[in-house]
């Protein structure tokens, strides 16, 4: 699906990255914890998250995550926002909790990166 | 042309981090990562090497006074080395069990003290060294490899 489409199904928000709409993304990860980001999110896939501050940018460049999705309404501050420009990383915000979020994806195709840590291959 | 043999050092900067700043927590690691996709490296060992550098920049941050990070670009290898000055770490064996984690209220609100950082770091990396010195610091070596 593209990103106009996530944005549509969790009717939310675009609060960085109203030009990159068009972008394909079909996997995403959840978590709060950037470490468990670290060590399971693939590139290219959407982080839903609750937390809100620069590490979660920082992350999400770290590892080519295509956007990040802030949950339970969730918004950033200005100079959150604008490393989020400079790195060009787009940010949805949703007013759905998590659990709804990526169920909602989920039930529209959006499959997670990994599906169980045991066969996890985003190590490499 | 004569075959090269030797790793040959053909790029090496340093970085600096303060600690207990979570202002620029991840700017090093940032950098570094764009300097070597402008270098034009796998897109794997780029992401292998702003991983480690990452999660060992934010160690720094959360539990040295100050550190440095010698990026070493080799002819078959990337090194990231990670020196800090701080209160070192008492027992490495536990520190490198995933789960364990001495983080404060303030390292977790910023997303960090799942206890999976350096576990991360030496499974991302291709060989890992660390020692570490009560009272003086810490140091990481991480290597990975260019052809992987
Ligand atoms: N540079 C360091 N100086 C002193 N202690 C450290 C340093 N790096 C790690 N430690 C100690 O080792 C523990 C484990 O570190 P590790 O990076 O694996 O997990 P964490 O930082 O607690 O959480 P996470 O990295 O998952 O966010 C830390 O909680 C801390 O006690
Ligand atoms: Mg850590």
């Amino acid at each position: 699906m593209k990103l106009r489409d996530v944005k549509e199904i969790l009717d939310a928000d675009v609060i960085v990255g109203e030009d990159k709409l068009d972008m394909e993304v079909n996997t995403a990860f959840g978590a709060d914890l950037m470490s468990d980001v670290l060590s399971f999110a693939k590139s290219g896939s959407i982080l839903l998250t609750g937390l809100t501050n620069d590490q979660v940018i920082r992350t999400a460049d770290i590892l080519d995550i295509a956007a990040i999705v802030l949950v339970r309404g969730k918004r950033a501050n200005a100079d959150t926002i604008n490393l989020a420009k400079e790195l060009k990383i787009p940010i949805l915000s949703t007013k759905y909790i998590l659990f709804e979020t990526a169920g909602r994806l989920y039930a529209k195709g959006m499959v997670g990166c990994v599906e169980k840590v045991d066969n996890a291959s985003a190590r490499n | 042309m004569p075959v090269q043999e030797t790793n040959h050092i053909s790029y090496q900067r340093s970085f600096y981090i303060e600690g207990g700043n979570f202002n620029y927590a991840g700017i090093v690691s940032t950098s570094i990562k764009s300097i070597l996709k402008q270098m034009d490296f796998p897109s794997n060992v780029v992401r292998k090497c702003s991983i480690v550098c990452y999660e060992s920049e934010i160690n720094v941050v959360s539990y040295a006074r100050k550190g440095v990070v010698n990026l070493t670009i080799n002819s078959n290898t990337i090194q990231i080395e990670v020196i800090d000055e701080g209160p070192g770490i008492p027992n490495i064996d536990l520190a490198m069990q995933e789960g364990y984690s001495t983080a404060t209220q303030k390292i977790r609100e910023m997303g960090f003290g799942a206890g999976m950082g350096l576990h991360n770091i030496e499974s991302y990396s291709d060989a890992f060294i660390i020692s570490s010195e009560l009272g003086k610091g810490t140091r990481l070596l991480m290597t990975i490899n260019i052809k992987q």
